[in-house]
């Protein structure tokens, strides 16, 4: 789950990681108030989206006093921003944090991840503070010092005097690296994060590291017992129908093409798209109705797909294996009935009971495209959506 | 011969009188596996469904020599159960269960370590040689007994790939399949070095998935150690950056685990990749036919290969 740049300050500060002042602000007079009450030189006006990029895009303006602060605030809520991980259709400001101006030395990047290949959390740092870390592992990779912490030890101090000596921090800087990168940790593990990034962390003219920038991650698969971070969830981030999707527990993103997909399985379900692409076609959505969806499920995955206009025409791709052929044939033909079907559906099926579900849709009376094997059923579903582009 | 499981193979299952441990238990008896025991906390001394139930995984061990445990816990407890079977020393341990929250699986891997168990999964399928004893989800009906090896990170799509070798004729010696997550415990590498050694395994099928890059260093022992022919696939090449694709390791991150990078290490390795999900078992049997003579010397195997393309 991605949470706001505040709410993540809120949780690491809750940890001792120094953060600036700073206060949520969703008008523009509440961001006049609160740059009064952080009675800077400076403030800093940052709009609250779940992408990052938003400098360069104009979402994060210095102020130099708390009527340039309400100006801000007034020209960026409500504002689109696109950034480049926002997709080119951007992202709305409703939220800003506004925050008191720090007096920089030094930008570092700082993050911590599980990474795969070891199987524990390391620490990823690098001097380059406030460039993206992809364009550093690509242009430099040598520059990106890394720090695998044994799940069974913890963090030790030497972790953080490696990296910080390595950054080529002072020795009076080094020092409050320790607690700085030991508090970081403990609310990695803590929160059962998958991702927190400071970037930048910076080093203040007095010789102290602050969380300039943060982005928490969550693991979705552990939020159960962390009921506490439920209310962090911002729908507005989300476009409506994953919303909707997740109310079903399926697993839907959505793309930018004109194929509906309805597939079973992550896997298969990124191959549908492959697959769609190699037709000529585009993929309107990636959605897996996953391994035992039941009869209901189909239906509202397939209202789902149905109620993006963007969606010419519906491809489902399912390989029953627990998820039997006849269940999913009678939730599709539920759904088509219900919601008064008028786009082309292409139906593939294999698998348990394919027979009886092939049977279903024959006699349904409507208009399904029966489709053997995934090309097949790619090549007349991209046809049906108009045709290659 | 096939790997990791056969005939001789002795099940547990852990969370045996669950729905989901019910149902896959009764398909595995139904295959002829032997399931002889399961393990629920509390319904020790009962039976369900004609195997004997155990309180702890321990015990269950001890009473029938079970050698390989398959977990169907819900994620909350399923680390616990992990562990359970690599304290019971198990030698192996396949983890079904989907959404087991990442730093769990953090612990799981460093006990792995000190362990004297393999672990398949966790967010698998499970593993199947044809013929011979199925453990996991899969349906059984697409498999065939043969001499292909196939490791996959995903479920339905290896059932695809599985059903498209099938209907070419082209039999398995074992499918596994080793999850979606970010933190497993057998790694493409793991399977490829098994079906490797393995001599009844012909060719090798790899189906991988955008994220990380577990199939680039496959790749880069495939170029080295392996004579028999690889054919590959990635999913994902259309998905894009940033967001994760219904399992948790399938997500392009930093730059890191792109479709791209995997086909450009597949192909330097010389795996016979296909782009297309459809093509794969076309891909394989194009693949055998060709490579036979370089990595099936002796003209007695080449010749039940022959035999059996025919028959079909």
């Amino acid at each position: 789950m991605k949470i706001h740049e505040y709410q993540a300050k809120a949780i690491l500060a809750r940890f001792g990681v120094p953060v600036p002042r700073g206060e949520l602000a969703l008008t523009k007079d509440e961001a006049r108030a609160a740059a009064q009450r952080l009675a800077t030189s400076v403030v800093v006006v940052k709009a609250q989206i779940h992408a990052g990029g938003r400098g360069k895009a104009g979402g994060v303006k210095v102020a130099k006093s708390p009527d340039e602060a309400s100006r801000f605030a007034e020209a960026l809520l409500g504002k689109t921003l696109v950034t480049p991980q926002t997709g080119p259709e951007g992202r709305i400001v409703r939220r800003l944090l506004i925050e008191e101006g720090l007096d920089i030395q030094r930008e570092l990047y700082i993050s911590i991840l599980v990474d795969r290949a070891v199987g524990a959390p390391v620490f990823m740092v690098s001097a380059a503070g406030g460039m993206e870390i992809e364009e550093v592992a690509h242009s430099n990779p040598e520059a990106i010092l890394r720090q695998a912490v044994h799940p069974e030890t913890g963090f030790e101090p030497y972790h953080a005097r490696k990296l910080a000596f390595g950054l080529g921090m002072s020795v009076d800087v080094a020092h409050t690296a320790v607690p700085f990168l030991q508090s970081l940790y403990n609310a990695f593990i803590d929160t059962d994060a998958s991702l927190i990034e400071i970037n930048p962390c910076i080093v203040t003219g007095d010789g102290h590291l602050v969380a300039l920038d943060a982005k928490v991650n969550l693991d979705d698969n552990a939020l159960y017992r962390h009921a506490e971070f439920r209310e962090l969830r911002d729908l507005d981030e989300e476009t409506p129908l994953e919303v909707e999707a997740s109310k079903f527990k399926l697993n839907y993103i959505k793309l930018d093409g004109t194929v509906g997909c309805m597939v079973n399985g992550a896997g298969l379900a990124m191959a549908t798209m492959d697959i769609i692409k190699h037709a000529g076609g585009s993929p309107a959505n990636f959605l897996d109705v996953g391994g035992g969806a039941s009869e209901e499920q189909v239906k509202n995955a397939f209202r789902i797909l149905l109620s993006d206009s963007s969606v010419r025409a519906v491809f489902v791709n399912i390989f029953g294996g627990i998820l039997r052929c006849d269940v999913l044939a009678r939730g599709v033909v539920n759904a088509a009935k219900d919601l008064n079907l008028k786009i082309p559906v292409v139906v593939r099926m294999e698998g348990t009971n394919v027979e009886l579900g092939r049977e279903i849709l024959r006699t349904s009376g409507l208009n399904l495209v029966v489709a053997h094997g995934m090309k097949d059923g790619a090549e007349k579903v991209v046809v049906l959506a108009g045709g290659a582009r | 011969m096939s790997i990791l499981v056969d005939k001789s193979t002795r099940v547990l299952v852990q969370g045996l009188t669950g729905r989901e441990g019910s149902f896959h238990a009764q398909q595995m008896l139904g295959y002829g596996t032997k399931v002889v025991g399961g393990v629920t906390p509390g319904k020790g001394g009962t039976k369900h469904l004609g195997v004997p139930v155990f309180d702890t995984v321990a015990e269950a061990v001890r009473k029938t020599g079970a050698n390989v445990s398959v977990i169907f816990v819900p994620p909350p407890f399923a680390a616990d159960a992990i562990l359970e079977a690599f304290d019971a020393a198990l030698p192996l341990v396949i983890c079904i269960t989907e959404g087991i929250p990442t730093l769990d699986m953090v612990r799981v891997a460093a006990a792995l370590k000190n362990s004297h168990s393999r672990l398949i999964g966790p967010n698998c399928p499970g593993i199947i040689s044809p013929g011979k004893c199925k453990i996991g989800i899969m349906p059984a009906s697409i498999h065939k007994q043969g001499h292909v090896g196939v490791v996959s990170r995903s479920g339905t799509l290896t059932y695809e790939a599985v059903d498209q070798l099938t209907r070419l004729g082209i039999g398995q010696s074992t499918c596994i399949g080793i999850g979606g997550d970010p933190i497993v415990g057998t790694s493409f590498l793991d399977a490829i070095e098994l079906f490797n050694d393995d001599p009844e395994t012909r060719a090798i099928v790899m189906i991988g998935e955008i994220g990380g890059n577990a199939e680039e260093l496959a790749a880069a022992y495939i170029k080295k150690q392996v004579k028999k022919p690889v054919v590959g696939f990635i999913a994902g090449q259309t998905a894009p950056p940033g967001r994760r694709m219904g399992h948790a390791g399938a997500i392009i991150s930093g730059g890191q685990g792109t479709a791209a990078d995997k086909y450009r290490a597949m192909r330097a390795a010389g795996i016979h990749t296909v782009q297309s999900p459809a093509e794969i078992g076309s891909t394989l049997a194009r693949a055998l036919g060709k490579s036979k003579p370089a990595s099936r010397p002796r003209p007695a195997a080449k010749k039940s290969t022959a035999q059996k393309s025919k028959k079909r």
